[in-house]
């Protein structure tokens, strides 16, 4: 394993680090994703197995939070059925600002393997999108890769600027 | 074991080519050749009327009238030993004989047999429900009320089990479309964003493999990413993909591999 030893004399001088606030807040905002846990079908198991010890989404400051109003993310992680729908935008809503959306595998994406009557043809029909990942299931390492994307997107922002609420109609 | 048979070419030819095929039912046997579906059918007999009877796959299938369905699920279980529904549900014949085929498949785990009893319903006629007799009819009943529409008289809560309450038609219908109808494609906008804003979500893309290079509103490529909705006719410009900022973020280290001891075995 790697052992990494920084000495603040050598590299980059003291302790002290001079940043803009974009960066400080993007900083913030990009390393302490707290998606809800919101799994639908199977690839729920794939983003529970992210979460766990082996892939341990802990350390990109990724912790589950079992309720809408303590998390960031929403990571769709399976079929949502038209009768789900509206509980999900309802849990979206429950969001607090700023907010971003992963969907993650096929059947979130455009349903998928579903082209039946009682499935949503994409989530992003009922809330906005940020990032959408491929996959049946995709693996524990594409969802980090989505997340690691996901906080590129966060730091390219503009923090200082007040976040426009992103809206589908 | 399957047949053998030869696989020459096998991938090249289609495998199926025949539009009228009519796969082989099993044969049918006489009641008379299992003494324990014998003793049943003969009890059963003096209770209900008998339209048909016979041995299918081990099973005994027997036809009876639908308003006999109570009387002959409760003397099957109370006299014959029949204790377990396993299943109940319905086919669809509207179209050949606009009705619906009602079965009932029974247990009895003390002689381990199987029977069927089957019924048809004309496509307005109601049922008796068998729920008092088997609490697994219930949801069984609840089910085949959400998918067929077959209304089933003293049910104590005859309400869609599956689909939403407003949801319209019944989706197991022969005639229903398997992408659904028109209410069912904007079922969910209509619920979260009203039926005024349906032209502003628009239409289900059911054509899942369709990807239109053009559309900036629906797609993106990876390293080739426009602002949404911009028009790309001319080309798009190259983004290439980062998996890390220029000079790192902000209290990130940038992994460096020559200082790292790199272990040959794991501890």
């Amino acid at each position: 394993m790697a052992q990494h030893k920084v000495d603040y004399l050598k590299d980059g001088g003291a302790p002290v680090v001079l940043t803009t606030i974009d960066k400080l807040v993007n900083f913030g905002r990009s390393n302490s994703l707290w998606p809800m846990t919101y799994g639908l079908a199977c690839c729920a198991i794939e983003m529970m197995a992210s979460g766990a010890s082996r892939f341990d989404f802990d350390r990109f400051g990724t912790i589950f939070r079992a309720s809408p109003r303590q998390s960031d993310v929403l990571i769709v992680a399976g079929t949502l059925t038209k009768k789900h729908a509206q509980f999900m935008r309802r849990l979206y809503d429950q969001m607090p600002d700023p907010k971003w959306v992963i969907s993650m595998g096929s059947c979130a994406n455009t349903g998928g393997m579903f082209n039946t009557y009682a499935t949503v043809q994409g989530v992003d029909r009922v809330i906005p999108v940020d990032i959408y990942l491929p996959g049946c299931a995709p693996r524990p390492e594409s969802l980090q890769y989505a997340l690691m994307h996901l906080q590129q997107k966060i730091r390219r922002n503009k923090a200082g600027m007040s976040q426009k609420t992103k809206r589908l109609i | 074991m399957r047949k053998y048979e030869d696989k020459t070419n096998k991938q090249k030819k289609s495998y199926h080519t025949d539009r009228f095929y009519k796969s082989p039912t099993l044969p049918k046997l006489d009641v008379c050749s299992n003494s324990l579906f014998a003793m049943d059918l003969s009890s059963l007999a003096s209770i209900v009327d008998i339209k048909d009877a016979y041995i299918q796959a081990g099973h005994m299938i027997v036809y009876i009238n639908h308003t006999d369905n109570k009387k002959a699920i409760s003397h099957m279980r109370d006299t014959r030993a029949y204790d377990f529904l396993v299943e109940l549900s319905a086919i669809d014949y509207i179209k050949d004989q606009d009705g619906f085929e009602i079965f009932y498949e029974m247990l009895s785990t003390t002689k381990k047999t199987r029977i069927r009893l089957k019924c048809f319903l004309n496509k307005n006629d109601t049922i008796q429900s068998v729920c008092h007799i088997f609490a697994m009819a219930n949801w069984s009943e609840r089910e085949m009320f959400d998918m067929y529409g077959i209304k089933v008289k003293n049910h104590p809560y005859m309400k869609r089990i599956l689909m939403p309450d407003d949801w319209h038609d019944h989706p197991l219908l022969k005639t229903y479309p398997l992408t659904g109808d028109e209410s069912a494609s904007w079922y969910e906008v209509d619920q979260i964003f009203g039926k005024q804003n349906r032209d502003k979500i628009g239409e289900e893309l059911r054509d899942t493999a369709r990807v239109d290079r053009y559309d900036t509103n629906r797609f993106s490529r990876l390293g080739h990413e426009v602002p949404k909705g911009v028009d790309i006719t001319n080309g798009e410009p190259d983004t290439p993909i980062r998996y890390q900022e220029d000079g790192g973020s902000l209290l990130v280290t940038k992994f460096d591999k020559k200082p790292s001891k790199i272990l040959d075995k794991r501890k």
